[in-house]
């Protein structure tokens, strides 16, 4: 909608960009941003402005603000992955997601905040502070929560947005960009989506190019993408996907992109219902909900069964292990050599790595090194690197064997819970968070799926939840297909944040769920 | 070819404090190891077993998965591309070129060419290695099982030369490292990325050789075959094949010794000091009752010894993991390639083998048919850059025949050259003018003496 505004001249790029940042800097509250790259995004504003005063906009995007996680690497930009590692780290290269959108005119206008080297599923552990859900200042959360809000009550029941991605989730669902890109190795895209109340899009892996985007492990990463509406998802992938020669690991086919048909059909569709995701520690509520939505599917003509995967309880164990190693190799590089941070001691190199490390990484980054470097030591190696890499060989298989049977999409719920309090959420370490969290959305990464979280209902606290919906391997229209129509139906509603109405938006929130397409 | 081995074998025969037993009589035999080569070697009893692990540079413009350029000598850090200094977020990128390098090598070494391929990180810090792993194929490398013929003098005499053969275990494609330079005056290092990254191909030779001669021969004729195939330049002085080898000593029917590596062999004759060295230390040690430790030396070319590395604490864990980043290498054959696959997107081993050229044994068997010559000659015209050349300009170009030109050629001409250091290139008499000169020989204008004089 707000392309065709912008097509149409009812707002100008430059004005849509101000608004954005103006919003930005009453927002900042939420923490959402690690860098906002107001010289730049206007500069970029401007000539899309050009552009479409002679009535040749580059496509859909141009103009459109977009935000992207701060573990994507962005030419003269600052990027951080929320480290002491790399701050003050100016990449000297785009990644190619970023540079893709900027080719489409998009407006960047800042990094967003995250996990430390996207580890976490709260956004609470980088160095630039937490993130916090814009939800926790919404009206609908205040009235369910706190009915006398005094301001130190307010302060401590700030609810956390999820990870690792909850500076781009934050950033969407506060109206400060139209669309964000995040990262997705365990849920780290659909977790914060889920519970930012917005669309949380993970691509089947190697459809989407990883080239800059700093790696957490290599061979589950994907770039996650986050908008207010799935329409606007699929817009997004259709300008990200396809191969790319820096990237070995994305495929070859040329991708086409598509469009969601406006009446999507779902009635000649099979549902699958994976008994496991009914996990200990389901909320009584987001298990009604998740039953509420197989009967929409079934009153609307899908067939919906019950389906098996059996192998799903070894999946977190796996990813821990393959997680871990994968960390260690790849945050071998960070030796203080070559750039970033270099610690001051002079003895020697070894000392010299290790202090630059230590004061680099923080705890949790490190324990994972730690980890890894064990689950890789010769004596270990078949143990448990072996061992966990054939288990994720039975998790895919279980997989393909139940899309192998009929079945056309899984429906799970994406979070446990609704999202907790940040006072609540720090009592336990990030270890034992990350293994509660990632339990239904990672095993979509072990075998590589593509996975969506479609924001469904607002829980007894006023906070969203969202719905997972896993498909076949590179079918994502099909995939997208399904989540948009279940969208229609839920009519999720939008935030009410006093920020965000108070910034005049007639073009940022014309409906319930503003969208740029 | 290097001179025969007579020097180096009796510095193996039983040390002070032992009988001297007689050297056993030489033989010329295809012998591997064990107690014939021993006996070839004139060594009793003790058995030496020499490995080496050769890293050849891979001759091509860009770097194995990176795009930057591959020159020698450039100034220092100008050929380092972001993936090159391990920038984050960055990916590798296979190199074709690289990757055909490896299969012409692997198929003129008879090795079985792997139709699906590996790639592995292996971990260790050290300032050259930015990525603090190196990628290389430990698990499937590209090349398997081959072999490689090489020929050593018997007696020093050039006239009786023995076949022998070296098992090749594997090829595999990996990283070069940087260069790191230590200055110890300021207590620091210098890192130069520029060769970070280069490809290189490692030919593992199994233990089938006896001595620093065979080790240095078995290494100089795979030098003329990579230099035939233009896979490698593999000049040593330039770093661009650099030698390893793994020593041990044993008794005949009892299990091999402990082995030491022997590292920094900077040229050939070095490569066959060290060994043998290394050899004679390994006895010596023993049979004062010590013990080989499973350790690094390096090679101190100024005392012409080996020397503990001390910086080799301890067994290191490498930690090997597969390269996520690198889907596995899958080459094709004429019978497994898809039809509608683009051609220009795949290798085929296939095709590479007819486009092979003549590796050195099949060139030398071709100038003792076609020119009459000895075998021997055969060696010492591939053996120097440029002479094959000269001497087929000259035979064609002057009335006398071949079997006497190569006199003139290797006898005359040759040492006159090595006397003053001179390559074929800078010879003053050009193949022309020598063809000339040999056709006035020929004709009984000058005499032999003249000649000569010129």
């Amino acid at each position: 909608q707000v392309s065709a505004a912008l097509r149409e001249g009812q707002i100008t790029p430059t004005e849509l960009c101000q608004r954005c940042l103006s919003l930005i800097k009453s927002t900042k509250f939420l923490n959402a941003y690690i860098t906002v790259t107001e010289e730049t995004a206007l500069k970029q504003a401007e000539e899309s402005e050009e552009r479409f005063r002679r009535g040749q906009p580059l496509g859909v995007l141009d103009g459109i603000p977009v935000a992207v996680k701060d573990n994507f690497n962005t030419a003269g930009i600052e990027t951080t992955c929320a480290s002491n590692m790399l701050k003050g780290y100016i990449s000297p290269y785009n990644a190619t997601v970023v540079q893709k959108l900027l080719d489409q005119g998009a407006v960047l206008v800042g990094k967003t905040n995250l996990d430390e080297f996207a580890m976490g599923s709260g956004s609470t552990d980088g160095v630039f502070g937490p993130v916090r859900n814009p939800w926790s200042y919404s009206r609908q959360y205040k009235e369910k929560c706190a009915p006398k809000s005094h301001s130190e009550d307010k302060e401590s029941k700030w609810v956390i947005t999820g990870g690792s991605s909850g500076g781009s989730a934050a950033a969407v669902s506060s109206f400060t960009c139209f669309a964000a890109v995040g990262s997705d190795t365990g849920g780290s895209t659909r977790n914060p989506a889920a519970h930012c109340g917005v669309v949380g899009l993970k691509p089947t892996y190697g459809l989407i190019s990883r080239h800059g985007l700093i790696p957490l492990v290599n061979s589950m990463d994907v770039p996650g993408i986050l908008t207010r509406c799935v329409d606007d998802a699929a817009v997004v992938l259709g300008l990200l996907a396809g191969h790319d020669p820096k990237d070995s690991t994305t495929i070859q086919d040329k991708f086409k992109p598509f469009e969601l048909p406006n009446l999507p059909d779902v009635s000649k569709l099979s549902i699958g219902i994976p008994k496991e995701y009914h996990a200990p520690g389901l909320a009584s509520e987001i298990l009604a909900l998740w039953s509420k939505a197989a009967d929409l599917f079934k009153k609307a003509g899908a067939k919906v069964i019950e389906v098996s995967l059996p192998h799903t309880r070894y999946s977190i164990v796996c990813y821990h292990v393959l997680c871990t190693a994968e960390v260690a190799s790849n945050m071998a590089r960070f030796d203080g050599l070559e750039y970033g941070h270099r610690s001051d001691t002079n003895q020697s190199t070894e000392s010299m790595y290790a202090a630059t490390r230590r004061e680099g990484f923080n705890a949790v980054v490190r324990g994972r090194i730690l980890s890894g470097n064990y689950f890789l030591l010769k004596q270990n190696y078949e143990r448990y690197f072996v061992k966990a890499q054939q288990v994720r060989r039975l998790i895919a298989h279980d997989f393909s064997k139940v899309f192998g049977s009929g079945v056309d999409v899984l429906l799970t719920p994406t979070t446990l819970t609704d999202a907790a309090p940040y006072t609540e959420f720090i009592r336990e370490d990030n270890r034992t968070r990350s293994a509660q969290d990632d339990i239904l959305t990672q095993a979509a990464n072990m075998a590589g799926l593509p996975a969506i979280s479609v924001p469904a209902a607002l829980s007894k606290r006023g906070l969203p939840v969202g719905l997972q919906f896993i498909g076949r391997s590179f079918q994502e229209k099909q995939l997208l297909t399904v989540a948009k129509w279940f969208e229609k139906q839920v009519e999720f509603p939008g935030i009410q944040l006093e920020e965000v109405k108070r910034h005049d938006h007639d073009v940022l929130q014309h409906q319930k769920s503003a969208s740029f397409s | 070819a290097k001179a025969c081995g007579g020097v180096w074998r009796r510095a193996w025969q039983r040390g002070v404090g032992g009988p001297v037993s007689g050297a056993r009589q030489a033989f010329a035999s295809n012998a591997r190891g064990g107690a014939g080569s021993a006996a070839r070697c004139g060594l009793v009893p003790w058995v030496p077993v020499v490995g080496l692990e050769v890293h050849a540079q891979i001759s091509s413009n860009s770097k194995l998965f990176s795009g930057s350029q591959v020159h020698f000598a450039a100034p220092p850090n100008s050929l380092v591309s972001f993936f090159d200094a391990s920038l984050p977020g960055t990916l590798p990128v296979l190199n074709r070129r690289c990757v055909e390098a490896a299969v012409m090598t692997g198929l003129a070494l008879n090795c079985r060419v792997n139709k699906k391929s590996l790639f592995d990180r292996k971990h260790y810090f050290y300032a050259d290695l930015p990525a603090g792993y190196q990628i290389t194929q430990q698990r499937v490398p590209i090349a398997v099982n081959g072999s490689l013929s090489y020929s050593v003098c018997v007696d020093n005499k050039m006239s009786q030369m023995v076949t022998k053969t070296v098992k090749i275990k594997q090829i595999q494609l990996e990283q070069d490292s940087g260069k790191s330079l230590h200055d110890d005056t300021r207590s620091q290092t210098l890192v130069d990325l520029n060769r970070a990254g280069v490809g290189l191909m490692e030919v593992v030779m199994e233990p089938d050789m006896c001595c620093g001669e065979e080790a240095a021969a078995a290494v100089r004729e795979l030098q003329l075959i990579l230099q035939t195939l233009g896979s490698s330049q593999a000049v040593m002085a330039e770093g661009q094949l650099r030698v390893d080898a793994n020593v041990s000593v044993h008794y005949p029917g009892e299990p091999y010794g402990v082995r030491t590596e022997v590292k920094n062999i900077n040229s050939l004759r070095f490569l066959a000091k060290a060994i043998d060295y290394e050899i004679q230390r390994q006895i010596k040690e023993l049979e004062n009752g010590g013990t080989i430790l499973n350790e690094t030396r390096t090679f101190d070319s100024k005392l012409g010894c080996t020397i503990p590395m001390r910086d080799k604490e301890g067994k290191q864990d490498y930690r090997f993991m597969p390269e996520p980043n690198l889907p596995p290498l899958i080459l094709y054959d004429a019978k497994s390639l898809p039809a509608n696959m683009n051609h220009q997107q795949v290798v085929n081993i296939d095709s590479i083998r007819e486009r092979l050229p003549d590796l050195p044994s099949v060139k030398r068997a071709k100038l003792v048919e076609q020119y009459g010559i000895l075998p021997e000659h055969s060696f010492t015209l591939l053996n120097e850059d440029g002479l094959t050349e000269f001497f087929e300009n000259v035979v064609n170009q002057t009335q006398m025949k071949p079997k006497k030109v190569i006199g003139w050629i290797l006898n005359d001409l040759l040492s006159y050259l090595k006397q003053h250091s001179l390559t074929v290139k800078e010879s003053p008499v050009s193949s022309f003018l020598l063809a000339d000169l040999l056709s006035l020989l020929e004709k009984n204008q000058i005499s032999s003496t003249a000649a000569k004089k010129v």
